[in-house]
């Protein structure tokens, strides 16, 4: 009786419910219009291996035309659905050939010649052709292309092969439809790095005429994964490209790329099936991790550098001085041995020690907070900085720092004992990138990279040169001799000589101090025991296409 | 009766456009050059003036008022900046998730709120009684964000019964019609995911309808405390109607006023909570919407999503209005 | 705003003294309301923890001892360490500082505001009601937490910013207060006598309306500060509250979110705080109610 008379009232109220259901529905008419279509679904076939992967990250992409964004969140699913020219051998930065077969040299390295892999379409069905391949390039290196869209730029593009004024690629031009030549101003020693870059995918040029601002909504290019789908801030579907021209690749049917901020949410949502492999574990959690038969640990080789980043435009950062007493007072090891788990080492200069050209002999500022009050009040700030300084850390986790807020309240108590008062500020990805690369809103900012092409100078003239402001140098660091010992290295043939000029550079940036080198770091990935193939690149994107289940 | 519907929604028209006063100013009230403050300052001046333009901030206050609320009326909640699509169109789904949770969360809250109420005003001074007020006090006072992680470390953590995050399995996701799952879900025949979105349900409908189902069942308790002492209960026990019935039948019908007065105004709470248990439970809701748009100082979005909360608030307070004329014939509306 | 606290705290003193009686009977069926002296007896621990939080806090609020991060509670730590290696329990002290800061004064501002406001309202009627009841409607229509939200993201986020905008949010319910017991008293035949005797308006507005809506007042304020205390942990738990390293206890759950499998000391007692400081003055509310105007249950 009791039952009976609780369940009339449980219908009582689902009337209510609808009721006000159909009230909001009519405010906005699309939502039930459909609601009669009523379709025969088959029943859920009998489960086969897994062929669907549910990839966890720490952030969203801001842009899936790979062209437009320099982040790494970005470059991820670039990767998915465009190929460049040439790629990475897997787990390396070692180039082989991808859209190109294969390629010429002329002997004073101003010419390249690509013959282009045929039979190639893009994902709308269109050929992939020397035409294409012009398109692209011609679209990132002309200021006035129509394909130039509002509010757009090609970072990449200008910190690779030089800003506009000074490019590196004089022409493109197709010599068949299969035959691209490029024509340089000067030699370039890491071109051919430089062109296997996830951001110099090629775009399918009629989706580029037809979507305009909206490609980088709806990317199509000739990648193992056509994309489907974007859900902002929470997920991104990619499905198999049948006509990949890797034979048999991929081998998944589907991947869900998932953004779950928070590092932790994201580990038990791995631990709970939810996803089945996820980046960016929290180094606290790694015993938890281990302890698990069901899950396996993968590391990322390190390869990368997260650094605090001075604002060199706002005072009274411009002053060296200010910068070296600050360099003495943040506790590298300190911090690492709290927040990394010992999977992160010390970082001394702005590219990691297992590249080469590295310079072992320089020495780190040390952790001496007497040394950095005293070097304060050189600087005219004896009782110690008048206002307090913005200090913008990351929001999201990232390979080189998977927690920064939390790094940042560590320095932030450090700098406080040296009279340094800091106001932490994180807003969204995208703006904190958008706000870092203009300089207005932040004082010092916390920032990384990993390298992308096994070149250092994808490290030093990508961060640090005066090329790359606006870009990546975020700290509108300007050395016009580190731009000359730069920009010779990029010319230079010879090995020998570059590996001399990369650790002269690391000298001169060592006595600027731009930023303050944090950590280099090893990534780890957290996955299901059964999956395979996952092997990671150093440069922090690879595509999934020999990804498999057991 | 309809004298009093066309009444009570006339009484509306003043609040719906002090609303919009209110959500229209959020962008004039931006300290500085709202435009600046949006693009930053890397931004060229061409496109801080196409802003201008696309926002109408280079008109007088009145025209670009007036433009707004024509706009509105037609159904344009303007453009996001952040990815540059009609926000009516990118709102929806936002808003079905918002709808889907704040509705199982009421249900949960009314249903169990109720025959709490119920059955402790019943056996009063019982055990279960005190019980049922401890939890009921505790209830109201609970900080729902904290209640969220709580849940969260119980039930997904510890011991793996229930997900915490999301709306659904994403590997074979159910086409969506409505954007309500559950809908989708039964219209699609696919109960695996019916049941998958249920788990899915669980924990955020539990925090958010912690606050709502107290109150209620504090309110319930005490109106049919006093309804029970009343003579006509005592009469119908009297003839010797089961017990139940009586409770039931006569007491529920008097008692269910001020109950509903409770669940019109929690309404707001609910809404507003909606913010947070979304963004504890990575729910793609409004209020989600909301939140990362502040973040990323997409303005438009923030006033739409404000407005439309704010809408459905009035909306359901305006249904509970009417509901209380047709479940009480007995007021009466001058 | 600190000059205008004056106004009705002095008003509100000789009130006490003119009518003693009322007052000691109030408070003698107080004491027998259990629930209002459990609710009176938490506020007054949280609030003596506030006072001498600095003296009894073994450590500072934002010392960091990273080598002791995440440590389970124990002797030294009694409610352990956070992901700094900050000391659990200073730092929940340092909290109720925080909260009932905001609480008293957001309230403070919201009675002053929402009691000029109702009395101009109720007492002058026609457009001024007009527009101030409207205003009111305006402001309610709107999810307070919403309301509060939107108001931070024009200001910026701040502690300070957030107390504003919970101070404004809650304005409206005051108001409304402070009008209706205007309206109800203006027509009473003592305000009448007092207007015929050649009172000003001001005059019999602080002698005689003031006193009277107070003990309304007094009972909604209590209990607005259980909701003021909440709506601040729920911003600082969204980031547009107190920054870091401020010990709010909202942002400190959200800071200490990610090592609830680890560490789940670090969410619990924030937590518990929060619905400790609440209850208290939802008790003592209600406790309140039930004894000063018993009319306004429900």
């Amino acid at each position: 009786m009791f039952l009976a008379l609780t369940m009339v009232f449980v219908f009582a109220l689902a009337g209510c419910g609808s009721k006000s259901d159909n009230q909001q529905a009519s405010e906005t008419p699309k939502t039930t219009d459909n609601g009669n279509e009523k379709k025969e679904e088959p029943k859920p076939e009998e489960k086969k291996t897994q062929d669907t992967l549910v990839f966890g990250r720490g952030g969203d992409s801001v842009a899936l035309d790979p062209a437009i964004v320099t982040d790494g969140e970005s470059l991820k699913i670039g990767h998915q659905v465009f190929d460049s020219l040439l790629e990475y051998k897997e787990g390396e930065t070692e180039v082989q050939p991808a859209l190109a077969e294969s390629w010429q040299v002329s002997p004073d390295g101003l010419k390249y010649t690509f013959k282009l892999r045929q039979g190639v379409k893009f994902h709308d069905g269109t050929d992939f052709n020397a035409d294409a391949v012009v398109f692209n390039f011609k679209r990132w290196s002309d200021p006035k292309s129509e394909y130039k869209f509002t509010d757009d730029s090609f970072d990449y593009y200008d910190s690779m092969f030089g800003p506009d004024g000074s490019r590196v690629i004089k022409d493109v031009t197709a010599v068949d439809a299969n035959t691209v030549e490029f024509t340089l101003t000067q030699p370039q020693a890491p071109f051919l790095q430089n062109i296997a870059m996830t951001c110099f995918g090629i775009a399918s040029p009629t989706a580029i005429k037809e979507k305009k601002e909206n490609f980088k909504n709806e990317p199509v290019g000739t990648g193992p994964f056509v994309f489907k789908e974007w859900k902002r801030n929470d997920s991104i579907t990619l499905e198999k490209n049948p006509n990949y021209w890797k034979q048999g690749l991929p081998k998944l049917n589907k991947v869900i790329v998932r953004s779950i901020p928070d590092n932790s949410a994201r580990f038990n949502a791995l631990q709970n099936g939810e996803i089945d492999i996820m980046e960016d574990l929290n180094p606290d959690d790694l015993s938890v991790l281990e302890s698990k038969s069901d899950l396996q640990k993968i590391n990322r080789p390190s390869f990368n550098v997260a650094y605090l980043g001075f604002n060199l435009k706002k005072k009274p950062f411009d002053n060296v001085k200010v910068r070296e007493a600050l360099s003495h007072a943040v506790n590298k090891q300190g911090i690492i041995d709290a927040f990394f788990a010992g999977q992160a080492k010390p970082a001394v200069n702005p590219m990691p020690p297992t590249l080469w050209g590295y310079n072992d002999s320089i020495q780190d500022y040390d952790y001496n907070l007497d040394t950095a009050k005293k070097l304060l009040a050189d600087a005219g700030y004896p009782n110690g900085l008048p206002d307090p300084v913005t200090f913008y850390a990351m929001p999201v986790s990232r390979p080189y720092m998977p927690d920064g807020k939390k790094v940042a309240e560590a320095i932030q108590a450090d700098f406080e004992k040296i009279g340094v008062k800091v106001n932490i500020q994180s807003p969204e990805w995208a703006t904190y990138l958008d706000d870092t690369k203009a300089g207005a809103k932040d004082d010092i900012y916390m920032m990384g990279w990993t390298g992308d092409n096994g070149d250092p100078d994808n490290f030093i003239y990508t961060l640090l040169d005066k090329d790359s402001i606006p870009g990546n140098n975020r700290s509108f660091y300007v050395n016009e001799d580190l731009h000359k010992v730069l920009i010779e290295a990029q010319k230079e043939v010879s090995q020998d000589k570059r590996v001399e000029l990369y650790k002269q550079s690391q000298e001169m940036i060592k006595k600027d101090i731009p930023w303050i080198p944090l950590v280099h770091t090893t990534p780890i990935l957290a996955a299901k025991a059964n999956l395979k193939g996952y092997v990671p690149s150093p440069t922090g994107t690879e595509a999934y296409s020999n990804v498999y289940f057991e | 009766m309809s004298s009093y519907v066309l009444k009570r929604l006339l009484i509306l028209i003043p609040v719906l456009i002090g609303m919009t006063i209110i959500v229209f100013s959020i962008i004039h009230a931006i300290p500085g050059d709202p435009a600046e403050t949006i693009l930053g300052q890397k931004a060229t001046e061409q496109s801080k003036e196409a802003l201008r333009e696309q926002l109408g901030l280079n008109k007088p206050w009145l025209q670009q008022y007036g433009t707004y609320l024509g706009d509105l009326v037609k159904g344009d909640l303007g453009k996001s900046i952040r990815t540059k699509e009609p926000i009516a169109k990118e709102m929806l789904p936002y808003l079905a998730a918002t709808l889907e949770l704040t509705m199982t969360s009421m249900l949960f809250a009314t249903f169990v709120g109720m025959n709490a109420g119920i059955i402790s005003a019943w056996r009063q001074n019982s055990w279960f009684d005190y019980v049922i007020m401890v939890i009921a006090l505790i209830g109201v006072s609970m900080p729902i964000f904290w209640l969220g992680l709580m849940e969260q470390w119980i039930f997904s953590i510890k011991l793996h019964w229930l997900p915490s995050i999301g709306r659904m399995d994403q590997r074979d996701p159910v086409e969506s019609v409505t954007n309500l799952y559950i809908i989708d879900s039964i219209i699609a025949g696919r109960w695996d995911q019916l049941w998958t979105v249920i788990k899915h349900l669980v924990l955020p409908s539990i925090a958010l309808g912690t606050i709502p189902m107290a109150v209620i069942a504090r309110m319930t308790r005490s109106s049919m405390l006093e309804v029970m002492k009343s003579d006509f209960v005592r009469t119908a026990k009297a003839k010797g109607l089961s017990q139940f019935f009586v409770v039931y039948k006569h007491a529920l019908k008097n008692a269910s006023i001020p109950v509903l007065t409770v669940i019109g105004l929690q309404t707001g709470s609910l809404l507003g909570g909606a913010v947070l248990t979304e963004t504890i439970f990575a729910w793609p809701g409004v209020g989600r919407y909301i939140f990362e748009a502040i973040s990323s100082r997409d303005y438009p979005v923030i006033q739409s999503g404000i407005l439309i909360i704010a809408f459905l608030f009035i909306v359901i307070n305006l249904i509970v209005d009417l509901l209380y004329a047709l479940i009480d014939p007995r007021i009466q509306y001058k | 705003m600190a000059e205008v606290t004056v106004n009705p705290s002095s008003s509100a003193a000789p009130v006490m003294e003119e009518v003693p009686g009322p007052w000691r009977d109030a408070w003698r069926a107080f004491r027998k309301n259990k629930t209002a002296m459990i609710g009176l007896f938490i506020i007054v621990v949280f609030i003596i923890i506030a006072v001498i939080a600095p003296a009894v806090a073994p450590f500072g609020y934002k010392d960091q001892q990273l080598m002791d991060r995440l440590k389970p509670p124990s002797s030294t730590h009694w409610f352990g360490t956070d992901d700094l290696g900050r000391d659990l329990f200073s730092r929940v002290l340092y909290g109720a500082r925080i909260s009932l800061w905001v609480g008293f004064f957001s309230v403070i501002a919201s009675i002053i505001m929402g009691t000029a406001l109702g009395i101009i309202a109720g007492y002058f009627g026609r457009w001024a009601d007009m527009i101030i009841s409207r205003l009111f409607d305006i402001l309610l229509a709107f999810p307070s937490i919403l309301l509060a939200i939107a108001i931070v993201a024009i200001l910026g986020p701040s502690l300070q910013n957030a107390l504003y905008a919970i101070a404004i949010v809650n304005i409206p319910t005051y108001g409304r207060l402070v009008r209706a017991k205007v309206l109800s008293l203006k027509n009473e035949e003592y305000i009448t006598s007092a207007r015929a005797i050649g009172m000003k308006n001001m005059r019999i507005l602080i002698s005689h309306i003031l006193p009277n809506s107070l003990t309304p007042i007094i009972v909604q304020g209590t209990l607005g500060i259980a909701t003021a205390i909440i709506e601040a942990a729920a911003l600082g738990f969204l980031g547009l509250g107190a920054q870091p390293p401020e010990p709010e206890w909202g942002k400190m759950l959200s800071d200490s979110r990610q090592f609830i499998q680890k560490a789940p000391w670090t969410v619990v007692f924030p937590g518990v705080s929060i619905m400790l400081t609440v209850l208290g003055f939802n008790l003592l509310g209600d406790g309140l109610r039930d004894v000063l105007d018993p009319k306004m249950k429900n």
